[in-house]
């Protein structure tokens, strides 16, 4: 499957990745090898096959309510770029 | 499908009728001590990032795990709603991008969700019954918050709410007024508060609307819908959708087309306006979340849930017409919150007459609560005061003026009710002599009342006035009626 310059800008906008036009170029190359490695799923015979999202004959692990976690707020901000007592700061955004 | 029938709520205008169609998500925030996949607390506010585990904050290489309470508070609700239980549901990343938002996507759950269609009964004032359909109900999270009055240039984020669990509830396009949506609104956070599943904290955030209002000619197809984000109290609900209806219909009378939109509701103008979004935002790009295997439950799980839920709004306001002869209305104003349904429940079984004590908790009590502006559970005049007023009017010893008199005066001083009868003396006079007296004194000193009686009977009420302000409303109402009569040669009214 081709993917079009259109695409990668659009897919690159909507992550608020910027790319130039060299890596556009690139990541273009790069994303149609990507599904066309994963097309040759298609040769596979699926139908009345339920899609499958976990490999595992498991049961989903659930956990009690109970607070277990949190209380260190200066932790969770410590690797941020900027913070503000406990808040983190970025760039200012207004809808 | 409700509401299908000839259309009942229209608005006219110059070109003719317009008929709203109206549908709702609800963002109900789940009870719970700790997040529906990390084990930080759910508990309002706190210093910032402090309810914040490292889940919630994305950082690489954690994990969601399910919390179990979620999945039941869930499935309650469900039940609550008349609704399809789903023991198979998956849960989907929805992706988009916003500084609260730090793992990039929102868990929630897109084709297979938890809960699917139900029902929610509407009875409106004018004892119509509307049936509002549910569409589904499905879990997910809620983000951070942004703050952007903190500093010129930059936003401040707080993670506190980010991973709280939701239950977003979508109705089906069934809603045709705002008086209708209100009060879907208002049912749906009653269900919830009786279930236990949802506190229904309007002002905290913790129920929330947004709202999709269309408009078309009565029977036609369906208009283009506009969907109001956000709105969070069911007075604005009411105004966001007026104004949006007849901004569709003024648009379209004046020969302009819909633009499907996402608005805001701006509560100090009561107005909506544009978010001015690229639709491109909207795209959301769903897939399985592979972090998650599938939610999966059995029916008898569903069953033990279903067998330990509380008596619902509506069961309880037919127990309380059956039992006790209520009206239609009055039982849905009392059961629509649990405290108030109690209170009352309490006086009856203390031996208040059930038809005094409804008339007197939705009048009197509620009254004056609300003047207050308190919570009803905080009112100073308990149900036990109450009941022994209520005894007290019906047994004579107190008239039903001095009844309300005697209310304020317990409210304020929150006084044993008998107790301050006999101390302030507010007994109900019926000896027969003493009225009399004070009827004579009045007949004696109004001459030209008494001349104008005779040609105008309906004149009574004027003495019977003047008697029970003389004796300070502790007269007995019908002895001094009688007297009156009798006395002034005027017949049964």
């Amino acid at each position: 499957m081709e993917i079009d310059d259109a695409t990668v800008r659009k897919i690159a906008r909507l992550a608020r990745i910027k790319v130039d036009d060299a890596e556009a170029k690139t990541l273009k190359g790069e994303l149609t090898g990507i599904l066309d490695w994963v097309e040759q799923l298609d040769e596979v015979e699926t139908d009345g096959v339920e899609p499958m999202t976990c490999v595992t004959e498991m049961e989903m692990h659930m956990r009690t309510d109970k607070v277990t976690d949190g209380g260190y707020p200066e932790e969770i901000v410590r690797n941020a770029p900027q913070h503000a007592g406990t808040f983190f700061v970025v760039p200012k955004v207004v809808e | 499908m409700a509401n299908d029938n000839s259309p009942t709520h229209l608005i006219n205008s110059s070109t003719g009728d317009w008929e709203m169609v109206i549908g709702m998500e609800v963002h109900a925030q789940v009870t719970s001590q700790a997040k529906l996949f990390s084990g930080a607390s759910t508990e309002f506010g706190g210093e910032p990032n402090a309810h914040v585990s490292l889940v919630d904050a994305a950082m690489p290489g954690m994990l969601p795990v399910i919390n179990e309470e979620c999945v039941a508070q869930a499935v309650r609700t469900g039940l609550g709603l008349n609704a399809r239980i789903n023991l198979r549901s998956v849960f989907d990343r929805k992706n988009y991008f916003y500084p609260d938002l730090p793992q990039g996507y929102q868990i929630s759950q897109f084709t297979q969700p938890i809960v699917g269609e139900g029902e929610v009964l509407l009875d409106m004032e004018d004892d119509e019954e509307v049936r509002v359909g549910i569409e589904r109900l499905h879990l997910e999270q809620d983000a951070g918050k942004s703050l952007h009055d903190q500093d010129p240039k930059s936003s401040y984020v707080d993670l506190n709410r980010s991973g709280v669990a939701l239950m977003e509830i979508v109705s089906k396009p069934d809603i045709r007024s705002s008086a209708q949506a209100q009060a879907y609104v208002s049912k749906l956070r009653s269900i919830l508060r009786y279930l236990g599943t949802c506190d229904g904290n309007m002002e905290e955030g913790s129920l929330r609307a947004d709202v999709n209002v269309s408009v078309r000619r009565p029977g036609a197809d369906l208009g283009t819908r506009c969907e109001i984000k956000n709105v969070n109290s069911i007075r604005f609900i009411g105004q966001a959708i007026e104004y949006e209806a007849r901004r569709q219909i003024e648009i379209i009378e004046d020969g302009g087309e819909i633009e499907q939109e996402t608005r805001l509701f701006d509560p100090r103008t009561g107005e909506t306006r544009s978010m001015r979004t690229k639709e491109e935002a909207h795209d959301y790009r769903y897939f399985p979340d592979p972090d998650l295997l599938p939610l999966e439950f059995t029916q008898a799980y569903v069953d033990d849930l279903a067998g330990h839920l509380p008596e619902l709004p509506d069961q309880k306001k037919a127990r309380f017409m059956k039992e006790w002869s209520l009206q239609h209305y009055d039982a849905e104003v009392l059961v629509a919150e649990k405290e108030r349904a109690d209170y009352f429940e309490k006086m009856v079984g203390l031996g208040a007459d059930p038809g005094a004590a409804v008339n007197w908790v939705l009048n009197q009590h509620l009254g004056r609560v609300n003047k207050e502006g308190i919570d009803f559970e905080d009112a100073p005049v308990s149900a036990e005061a109450n009941t022994s007023i209520l005894k007290m009017t019906a047994d004579g010893t107190i008239s039903g003026k001095i009844a309300k008199d005697l209310y304020d005066l317990v409210w304020e001083t929150g006084d044993d009710p008998a107790k301050l009868v006999e101390e302030r003396g507010l007994k109900q006079v019926t000896d027969t002599g003493e009225i009399e007296k004070v009827v004579d004194e009045v007949i004696a000193a109004n001459p030209k009342q008494v001349e104008q009686v005779k040609s105008k009977p309906q004149t009574l009420g004027w003495f019977v006035g003047q008697v029970m302000q003389k004796t300070g409303g502790k007269a007995n109402p019908q002895m001094v009626n009688q007297l009156l009569r009798e006395k002034l040669d005027v017949g049964e009214g």
